[in-house]
């Protein structure tokens, strides 16, 4: 690897960085826009005065917001986020199981849809404008178009509930057996893999059709070579950097925007996890999880800016 | 028990209960003897509870910011899991009376001013440790302490010294309550050993089921506790589990696709659906709590009792029922209490939708121009469409409402109890006494009408102390024409409690306390 690109690198994660903290200062001032307060969030309507007193001295939330702030900012840099406000759980611990839950869910919703993007994708290309095509763009295109909760709850009625292959409910917890737990997940990963095919199919399809106008796929034709293998091995590979953008973009929206789909499916992620503590007004954890989304998305980002460069020779040597 | 059984026919009688209901309860009290010739005997209690099993409840009302701490309990799924890991002192009966269960005997001085709770021999926490005075006192303590934040302070405030006399917990009070059994039943004072001083959310008991998961917002396990000091009554599966399924779609889906056995907040709207799914019953039972729409008596326009009175005659109550509860509840009357409580006196006069009265009063008021109601779902479901109802029938009173819908999320600590009119519930209390107190009483922590009336203050107390029944009733009858007469709660409607369970499900019986038996059905209820 060259200088230049590791340099790049470093550039792109300092960048990075710059940008989480910045997104820690609007999470931290978001929350802090929010109406109502912690403490009546945390003991609901039917608190007494006294009771609400006693709870925001006890939280600290009588410190100026900077302070609690850089207090907050302190202790993630070591390595502590805290604890939650609203139950004093730890808030590693329990956002740890959530992340790896949503990471699992997102994983295998990955490893089934991106390959299956891509493939039809190349399938299409390859048969374009014809009724192949049509057929896979109208089906992607359809599922797309229907709102997650209903291709969900569409999934509950028939698989779940009048099939009663796999389970409505998708809680997960530990020590359930392997099988159990893809059964559990079979529905959500289905949903969301549904959710995100088509934006991924539609841009490989149109990446490599965009390439197969170059003078050198021409050549390849005359060549004699098979047209799957142009596509796969000479337009494939120079359509890369948008279809990997697609893709990341699609994995960051299954790590961070998968809410409605958790809801449905009762599946225990970060989305629901990140609700509540809104709802409650829990600072440390939504900022904790507002970090967490934040890094994911600024991350795969940088990993597809770094691939299209590889990619691109262009972009490789720079004049 | 005959009382209770003549209790439970005249409920029946009064529509308040219906025949199923009744019949598993009088089955339950050991009455499927004698009647067996006029009701249907039910095979499940003629068995008696079955030991074993796992009983999986589905409910709506928990987030993962939840914690074990009884003290902070405020939605269903910590309240329910609360009852099968721990006990109270008493508990409500679904009849309304008081059922002992860590007090073996419950006494009081004539006045009714100091209370000595006699704690049951031979139980123990679920960490071995058994239960002492001591244990209770702590407990009491910390629910009351000036550093408490419990959710059971508000009824502890009129406590003036708790202490240990031996094996009993003696209790005096500021002033006389011949209620405060009812008060010892809350559901936030679950006995901790040393009060859950050390380790307020450690989950250890005395209850049926040891806490062997607790994931906040998403699931909770307990496995029986072989020591459990009531066995033969509590505690019949021998795994319970409650998977939090906020979404009512979730929830039905989950009760039929046969993961739960049980949820609890079906949707009135989809009632009719789920009775037709196969396995499945919808088990309702009319309670205490009511959506309400409370104005501020002592704000502009409000504070003209004309101008009240106008708008309690411009609700038509028949039709909330009818469209936003889907007739599963009851009309209310402008004030907190219904037939669910104690000492209610059925003769008071019914307020019916009258248009023209509600012009009369308008008119009189002075007032002139629209009045602004702040609503939005949170405040109870379906509130919004129950506002546009509204709109139309103070519309044909020519009172014209102006709707504005609040964001939900804040809706508790911005417009709840900030803005002079709006929309509401109350869960309701065991006890008219605890009701009033609550919210009515001129000093009361969330008096959200700002109703300040000394008469009523008065009765309150003394009917705090009155013993004879008979009398209290008087004195809570005439408390009540007040708030309805004077008040600034419009109160169109008691909300039933609509539970669905699974026909795997035995020994299920409806309590007008809460969803859910009460919260005891993952206790008193087993696996057939």
């Amino acid at each position: 690897m060259s200088p230049a690109i590791l340099k790049l690198i470093a550039q792109r994660l300092a960048l990075g960085i710059l940008l989480l903290l910045a997104v820690s200062v609007l999470i931290f001032v978001g929350t802090e826009l929010l109406p109502g307060d912690v403490a009546q969030a945390i003991l609901g309507q039917t608190a007494t005065p006294e009771a609400l007193a006693n709870l925001r001295a006890e939280l600290g939330l009588n410190d100026p917001a900077y302070l609690r702030y850089f207090d907050w900012l302190g202790g993630v840099l070591t390595g502590d986020l805290g604890t939650a406000l609203s139950n004093g759980q730890n808030i590693s611990e329990a956002l740890g199981k959530r992340l790896s839950n949503t990471l699992f869910l997102a994983m295998w919703a990955a490893i089934i849809s991106v390959p299956l993007a891509i493939l039809l994708g190349l399938v299409a290309v390859q048969h374009r404008n014809g009724f192949i095509d049509k057929l896979i763009s109208a089906t992607t295109l359809t599922s797309i178009s229907l709102p997650e909760f209903f291709i969900g709850y569409l999934l509950v009625y028939f698989i779940a509930v009048e099939l009663q292959w796999v389970p409505s409910v998708s809680t997960v917890y530990d020590g359930m057996g392997f099988a159990d737990r893809m059964s559990a997940i079979a529905l959500p990963c289905a949903t969301l893999t549904l959710v995100v095919l088509a934006h991924m199919m539609r841009m490989t399809r149109a990446a490599i059709l965009n390439v197969m106008q170059s003078a050198y796929i021409e050549t390849a034709e005359l060549k004699g070579l098979s047209p799957f293998r142009i596509i796969l091995r000479h337009a494939f590979p120079n359509a890369i950097a948008p279809i990997v953008n697609v893709v990341m973009l699609n994995l960051a929206f299954l790590v961070v925007g998968v809410v409605v789909v958790e809801v449905i499916f009762v599946y225990p992620g970060m989305g629901q996890y990140l609700v509540d503590h809104v709802s409650k007004r829990d600072i440390p954890v939504v900022q904790a999880c507002g970090m967490i989304f934040a890094a994911v998305y600024i991350s795969l980002n940088i990993v597809a800016d770094i691939v299209a460069i590889i990619a691109n020779p262009r972009l490789r040597h720079p004049k | 028990m005959s009382d209770e059984l003549k209790y439970l026919s005249d409920r029946v009688a009064r529509g308040l209960m219906d025949r199923r209901a009744f019949m598993g309860r009088a089955a339950a009290l050991g009455a499927g003897a004698t009647l067996a010739g006029s009701m249907l005997s039910s095979a499940a209690f003629a068995a008696g509870p079955q030991k074993g099993g796992i009983l999986k409840a589905g409910m709506v009302g928990g987030e993962s910011t939840n914690s074990l701490d009884p003290a902070t309990f405020a939605s269903q799924v910590p309240f329910a899991f609360g009852r099968s890991w721990g006990d109270t002192l008493v508990e409500t009966s679904p009849t309304g009376g008081v059922v002992n269960r860590l007090a073996e005997e419950v006494s009081a001085t004539a006045d009714a001013r100091v209370w000595t709770f006699k704690i049951r021999s031979g139980v123990t926490f679920h960490n071995g440790k058994t239960l002492t005075a001591a244990d209770v006192v702590a407990t009491l303590q910390r629910h009351s302490g000036e550093e408490t934040k419990s959710g059971a302070l508000g009824i502890m405030r009129g406590i003036e010294t708790i202490s240990q006399d031996g094996n009993n917990v003696v209790v005096a009070l500021k002033n006389p309550n011949a209620d405060l059994p009812y008060l010892m039943a809350d559901y936030h004072l679950i006995i901790q050993p040393n009060g859950g001083m050390d380790a307020p959310d450690a989950g250890i008991g005395t209850g049926p089921y040891k806490v062997v998961v607790n994931e906040p917002g998403v699931r909770y396990v307990g496995e029986r506790f072989a020591d459990y000091w009531d066995a033969p009554n509590r505690g019949h599966a021998d795994q319970i589990e409650i998977i939090v399924i906020n979404d009512a779609t979730a929830r039905t889906a989950a009760l039929q696709g046969g993961q739960v056995h049980m949820i609890n907040r079906v949707e009135p709207k989809i009632v009719d659906l789920v009775k037709r799914v196969p396995g499945v019953t919808i088990q309702n039972v009319g309670g205490r709590g009511h959506y309400v729409f409370i104005m501020h008596c002592n704000t502009a326009p409000f504070d003209n009792n004309d101008l009240r009175l106008s708008l309690k005659y411009a609700m038509d109550r028949e039709q909330m029922v009818d469209k936003i509860l889907r007739g599963y509840g009851s009309i209310g009357n402008d004030m907190p209490i219904n037939a669910a409580y104690p000492l209610f006196d059925e003769g008071i006069e019914q307020r019916a939708y009258d248009p023209d009265k509600a012009k009369f009063h308008f008119k009189k008021s002075g007032h002139d121009g629209p009045v602004l109601l702040r609503t939005s779902d949170v405040a109870f479901p379906g509130a919004v469409d129950a506002s546009q109802l509204y709109q139309e029938s103070c519309q044909k009173a020519g009172i014209t409402l102006e709707i504005k819908r609040e964001p939900g999320d804040g809706y508790w600590s911005e417009v709840w109890n900030k803005q002079p009119f709006c929309t509401s519930y109350w869960g309701g209390r065991p006890t008219q006494d605890q009701m009033y107190s609550t919210a009515y009483l001129s000093s009361a922590d969330w008096n959200d009408t700002r109703f300040f009336d000394e008469r009523f203050d008065k009765l309150l107390l003394e009917a705090r102390a009155e013993l004879d029944l008979a009398k209290r009733k008087e004195l809570y009858s005439a408390m009540g024409t007040i708030v309805r007469d004077e008040g600034g709660l419009i109160t169109p409607m008691f909300n039933d409690f609509i539970d669905a369970v699974s026909d795997k499900v035995a020994g299920y019986a409806v309590d007008p306390g809460a969803e859910l038996m009460n919260g005891y059905a993952l206790t008193k209820a087993w696996m057939a």
